[in-house]
């Protein structure tokens, strides 16, 4: 009914505007009915769950319960460590990115097929084995323990798991558009008597920025919401090293459920403007590449 | 411009080898540190007490069960997935209508949502104190804390997997070849399985692959409402969750060891798909225009 109505109308619409272009392609109206159902089903009724559960608790019970000193730890350590973890993600993945598209080495299709492993693996398995590598008798564990250096079950473990779960974004990000830069415009700024320095900070670099700054935004929105491969290599000390996610399990095994909507509503909230951030990085993105190519 | 001009301006497009060789050096080293060490420690650390020991630990009744629910719960998610992918698709890349680009970022709403809040949100539906909770309960069905509920959370965070592919790819391609099947007396089912699905073949397994992935591997979700039955309703990942926290490392690593491998299969084969994507992108490049102008 809503969907027949909803077409109808953008039928009429668009009948009015272009009356040409009408398609004759058939099940307009049954896949975006069916998008819709399932949509609904699966993903807004679900979350709107979230928000009637949140608006039926009074604002002290709210504000008590996602401002305790436990749960602010928590956001320090879950934004903290997610900002340096894809601060870390844009040097390197940007350093990865344009040996992959730049320099020829043996071995690139592999290694360039491998870097979506953190894609593919499940996030249990890399926090095991990252804190196999980096505990007390670790491979790596082992050489940094005796000059004071703990990587594991502390802050330190989290940001890395974090850069782990990160890499991919920025890299796949910024790929294809060092891919699609004209190199004539290289090789305009050194007939001009640019350096190769002076060349990559003023005419390569502004190029791929946006792609930088959307790969930043992927990692680091994703970084927010990771739990399975931090809470085996945090040590989940609370006040020191426990996430937010972990907070709400820990509210929902001791059947806070109030608490734990109140928090997650919290991490809803950002995760929903970072989207809008991303989804406004990508436009501009898009924006600014069709402008070069005219 | 003379020889020596071309040269130097070649030279000026690129590095020094020095510079190149460290960058690629540095990115190399990094790759291996965060993602081929981490892999070969999962491996190291399940045969670390040999093979005997490794199977032994596979063919632990609750390892079976762990593998059984996983397959399970892939083997209905994905296929739900794929057909929404293929409807919201097919709606969006085939018509404009009003709210499309709206639509397009509600389907990629299951990625920003961190995988505990979006187990908490099943919780809240069907949990005990939930919306359906009371009715469930009064005619005993069991979804919260139990497979069903497993399956819906790992439906969720797979949910834009294929469609996400399958929209750009559907769009690059235009409906120039869909028309032409219509107007030619093809039915909308024909020209859906001659026309369209031979086109997206590639991409359709690409999304597909990640999305399974991603459902046999998913933690922070089905962490929070499968309720850990040991035998019942611990997936692959839980499983060796429950084995790690028992300090049973070899038997966690041997299960986890199967999800690395699982990892390595979808890299491949989305590589394989990524090329013969490029390929037919290429050829279609290629072909002459249809309508050349006059």
């Amino acid at each position: 009914m809503t969907s027949a109505t909803l077409s109808a109308g953008v039928a009429g619409a668009d009948g009015a505007r272009r009356p040409k272009r009408r398609t004759v392609l058939p099940g307009f109206n049954l896949t975006l009915g069916y998008t819709l159902l399932y949509l609904s089903l699966i993903v807004l009724i679900p979350l709107s769950a979230l928000v009637f559960k949140t608006l039926s608790l009074t604002w002290p019970q709210f504000w008590e319960a996602v401002t305790s000193p436990r749960v602010l730890a928590s956001y320090r350590l879950t934004f903290g460590a997610s900002l340096i973890a894809a601060l870390v993600n844009v040097v390197f993945g940007l350093l990865v990115a344009w040996v992959l598209v730049r320099y020829p080495f043996p071995g690139k299709k592999f290694v360039d097929a491998l870097v979506d492993l953190p894609f593919a693996l499940p996030t249990a398995v890399a926090g095991i084995s990252l804190t196999a590598l980096l505990a007390g008798n670790g491979w790596i564990g082992q050489f940094l323990e005796p000059h004071g250096i703990q990587l594991a079950f502390n802050p330190n473990g989290v940001v890395i798991a974090l850069i782990f779960i990160g890499l991919p974004f920025v890299v796949r990000t910024v790929q294809p558009v060092l891919e699609d830069a004209e190199k004539e415009l290289e090789e305009a700024a050194t007939c001009l008597g640019a350096t190769r320095w002076q060349t990559f900070t003023k005419v390569i670099f502004p190029s791929i920025a946006p792609a930088l700054l959307t790969g930043f935004a992927m990692a680091f929105a994703r970084a927010v919401g990771e739990y399975g491969s931090v809470i085996f290599i945090a040590g989940n000390m609370p006040m020191i090293s426990e996430i937010t996610p972990l907070i709400i399990i820990g509210k929902l095994e001791q059947y806070d459920y109030a608490g734990a909507t109140a928090v997650a509503t919290v991490m809803l909230v950002i995760s929903f403007i970072l989207l809008l951030v991303i989804n406004g990085l990508q436009t501009w993105q898009r924006k600014r590449s069709a402008g070069n190519t005219q | 411009m003379s020889q020596a001009t071309v040269r130097s301006v070649q030279r000026g497009t690129t590095e020094a080898a020095w510079v190149r060789y460290t960058l690629t050096g540095v990115a190399l080293v990094f790759m291996f540190l965060f993602l081929v060490l981490p892999l070969a420690a999962v491996f190291t650390e399940a045969l670390r007490k040999g093979f005997e020991a490794y199977w032994e630990a596979l063919k632990e009744p609750d390892a079976w069960s762990a593998i059984r629910l996983t397959l399970l719960t892939a083997a209905v998610a994905v296929p739900l997935n794929l057909v929404f992918g293929i409807a919201a698709a097919w709606c969006i890349a085939k018509y404009e209508f009003k709210g499309k680009s709206f639509l397009t970022t509600l389907i990629d709403l299951p990625f920003s949502v961190s995988p505990v809040v979006a187990g908490l949100i099943y919780v809240l539906v069907f949990g005990a104190q939930g919306w359906l909770g009371p009715w469930l309960m009064a005619n005993d069905i069991k979804i919260v804390f139990a497979v069903p509920g497993i399956i819906l959370a790992t439906i969720f965070v797979t949910f834009p997997f294929i469609a996400r592919e399958l929209i750009p790819l559907m769009q690059a391609q235009g409906n120039e070849e869909e028309q032409a099947a219509i107007v030619l007396g093809a039915t909308g089912w024909q020209t859906f399985w001659r026309v369209t699905l031979p086109n997206i073949k590639w991409g359709l397994i690409y999304g597909v692959i990640l999305c399974n992935a991603r459902a046999m591997g998913e933690f922070g979700a089905v962490s929070v409402v499968s309720g850990h039955i040991r035998g019942q309703t611990n997936t692959m990942p839980l499983h060796v969750e429950v084995l790690y926290n028992e300090y049973q490392s070899v038997a966690a690593f041997a299960v986890a060891s199967l999800l690395a491998l699982l990892a390595l299969v979808t890299l491949a084969i989305k590589s394989v798909a990524e090329w013969r994507m490029e390929r037919e992108m290429k050829a279609l490049a290629e072909l002459p225009p249809e309508r050349p102008k006059e």
